[in-house]
């Protein structure tokens, strides 16, 4: 049984609460970290709450222990929204928050995209394709030594363009992986255009099922949501692949569900704008 | 050459419950298939998927596991960015291994050869690359690149080699060999060509150095300096093009440390082609006869300069 199905509605109606109030503030502190730094601001704001749902409510790690063996593992196949993952940890004490501000700067252990210098990460990104093959990996080693962590692997839907995707999908049905979870943050933009336009993902969920995995659909910006997939998942036979739908740039009005802020440093006037309606949030 | 690889596999499997070994639907022809049958829970075939295949080694190595992974050489080049990204950007501990490297798949032609594999795995930061000489050797050099903790390149060629060298304690990684001590000519060479070599060599009027390269990286810098000094002029053979293998690495390292004259015997920057090994190899001048012949060209020039 999962930790979240053993709760009691109301604790965890509380925690969601709770988390709930942690990302606006985080949301925040990606928008700032983003803008000192730069990097892909519109993809961090989009797949935040799966991350913050991942950590704070799910997955079994301790921050004082990063290489605790028996963690359950989460491995960004996205590697451009590492702003939102490295907020999330700092948020839980992986590193210092003030760390934060060193992002994509020389001599930082906050690289451009997740590397393992950085307390917390589990595996390198950046070059697209590559997460869920190394999900497969780790899910194995879990089998082979008879251990019960669980592997979490966050892609973007024009991440699902790669060949190794399909190949990687293929091999986690064929080995009935049940604790390997791809979540594919769906927010419909890659970086030349709309996904569709570029090539052609739907039916995504029709195509996963059609591989031998379990695949939901659900609004990628709802904790409860979220942590209902995520607890569906621990009770599959098969491989579970979440299909989250979410916006690009999501709480940034002027960015939402635009290529603006795929990567982009905003000026005086938008970043106090953006600050103002986070607040307001 | 495989054939040994596949039985030090299952011996190193036996005493290290954590190799695991991956393969894309070449269990056969890579040797593997014997580790599959004894340790079928550490066997993994990815089927026809080597990036992926790269991918789940790296997943495995986060996790703690050495895995091995074989196939055509030729076909892991397929996978070098993932191989570059991720393997050794993040110094994990996979061993990868390809076969029929050089001309050896002779008859399939240039889509199965791999004459540029070395050139490529090398320019990879934290890689280590080897190019055994014989069976003893790719024993040893299999053993030692697992031992090894980071990312290692093994090339293997045909089937059936020569013996280089006699006994055991063979190979050591990052050590070249002198096989063959002479004055006039040095020869740098490694896989198969090294007996090559020593044919011409044995044969020859010139008398000449035969040193073993089987690691290229971290090449054996003071020996190949040692080498030139002794001899003045080098000749470097070997099954992959001149540029960038092994003769590449000794011009970059000669070329700082101690400049002569360097010939370099390989693929001239042309792809190969269907026919007999033998063939292959006479052709693109890697036979006994054809190095026989440099060496006294070599000879000649050095007897010019000086």
């Amino acid at each position: 049984m999962s930790r979240a199905v053993e709760r009691t509605e109301l604790l965890q109606l509380n925690e969601v609460l709770m988390l709930k109030d942690k990302i606006r503030s985080i949301r925040r502190s990606i928008l700032d970290t983003v803008n000192l730094g730069g990097g892909h601001l519109g993809s961090s704001l989009s797949c935040l709450e799966i991350i913050a749902t991942l950590y704070f409510l799910k997955m079994r790690h301790n921050p004082y222990r990063p290489d605790w063996e028996d963690r359950d593992r989460f491995i960004l196949s996205k590697g451009h929204a590492a702003p939102a993952l490295y907020a999330v940890l700092a948020e839980l004490k992986y590193f210092p928050k003030e760390e934060l501000a060193t992002l994509r700067k020389f001599n930082s252990r906050l690289q451009g995209h997740p590397d393992l210098r950085t307390p917390g990460i589990d595996a390198p990104s950046g070059s697209l394709g590559q997460g869920l093959s190394i999900g497969i990996g780790m899910a194995l080693a879990a089998r082979m030594r008879g251990k019960r962590y669980r592997v979490y692997v966050l892609m973007g839907d024009g991440e699902c363009d790669e060949g190794q995707v399909w190949e990687s999908v293929m091999m986690a049905a064929h080995l009935e992986l049940k604790n390997l979870v791809l979540i594919i943050d769906r927010n419909g933009w890659q970086l030349d255009g709309r996904t569709e336009e570029i090539k052609k993902k739907v039916p995504l969920m029709g195509r996963l099922r059609s591989f031998g995995w379990e695949a939901y659909t659900i609004n990628g910006h709802s904790v409860e949501k979220i942590l209902e997939a995520l607890d569906y998942a621990d009770h599959s036979d098969l491989p579970t692949a979440i299909i989250a739908h979410t916006t690009k740039g999501k709480g940034i009005s002027f960015l939402e569900d635009t290529n603006q802020g795929h990567k982009v440093r905003l000026d005086a006037d938008q970043y106090l704008a953006a600050l103002k309606e986070l607040d307001k949030v | 050459m495989r054939i040994i690889f596949g039985d030090t596999l299952v011996r190193l499997g036996g005493r290290n419950n954590d190799i695991v070994v991956l393969t894309a639907d070449v269990a056969k022809p890579t040797n593997t298939n014997k580790f599959a049958e004894t340790y079928p829970d550490r066997f993994l075939n990815v089927g026809i998927s080597e990036q992926d295949m790269v991918g789940i080694a790296a997943g495995l190595a986060l996790s703690g596991k050495v895995p091995v992974v074989a196939v055509f050489a030729s076909f892991l080049m397929r996978a070098w960015e993932q191989i570059r990204n991720t393997v050794a950007r993040a110094d994990l501990n996979v061993k990868m291994v390809g076969t029929h490297a050089g001309l050896t798949s002779a008859d399939d032609g240039s889509s199965h050869q791999a004459l540029e594999d070395v050139a490529v795995m090398r320019v990879i930061p934290r890689m280590t690359v080897v190019v055994p000489g014989d069976r003893q050797e790719i024993a040893e050099a299999t053993e030692a690149i697992v031992e090894h903790r980071g990312p290692a390149y093994l090339r293997l060629g045909r089937d059936e080699e020569p013996k280089l060298f006699e006994g055991e304690n063979v190979f050591k990684l990052g050590r070249a060999v002198t096989v063959r001590d002479g004055y006039d000519v040095a020869v740098f060479s490694n896989g198969a060509v090294t007996s090559e070599v020593l044919a011409a060599a044995s044969r020859s009027k010139v008398s000449t150095k035969v040193v073993h390269v089987p690691t290229v990286k971290p090449l054996d810098r003071d020996a190949i300096v040692a080498a030139a000094r002794a001899t003045g002029v080098v000749v470097c053979a070997e099954e992959h093009s001149v540029i960038g293998g092994l003769g590449g690495a000794i011009a970059e390292v000669l070329s700082t440390e101690y400049p002569v004259y360097i010939r370099r015997i390989g693929t001239e920057d042309v792809f190969g082609e269907s026919g007999s090994h033998s063939d292959l190899l006479r052709k693109h001048g890697l036979t006994a006869d054809h190095i026989g012949a440099v060496l006294e060209e070599v000879q000649r020039r050095r007897a010019h300069c000086s």
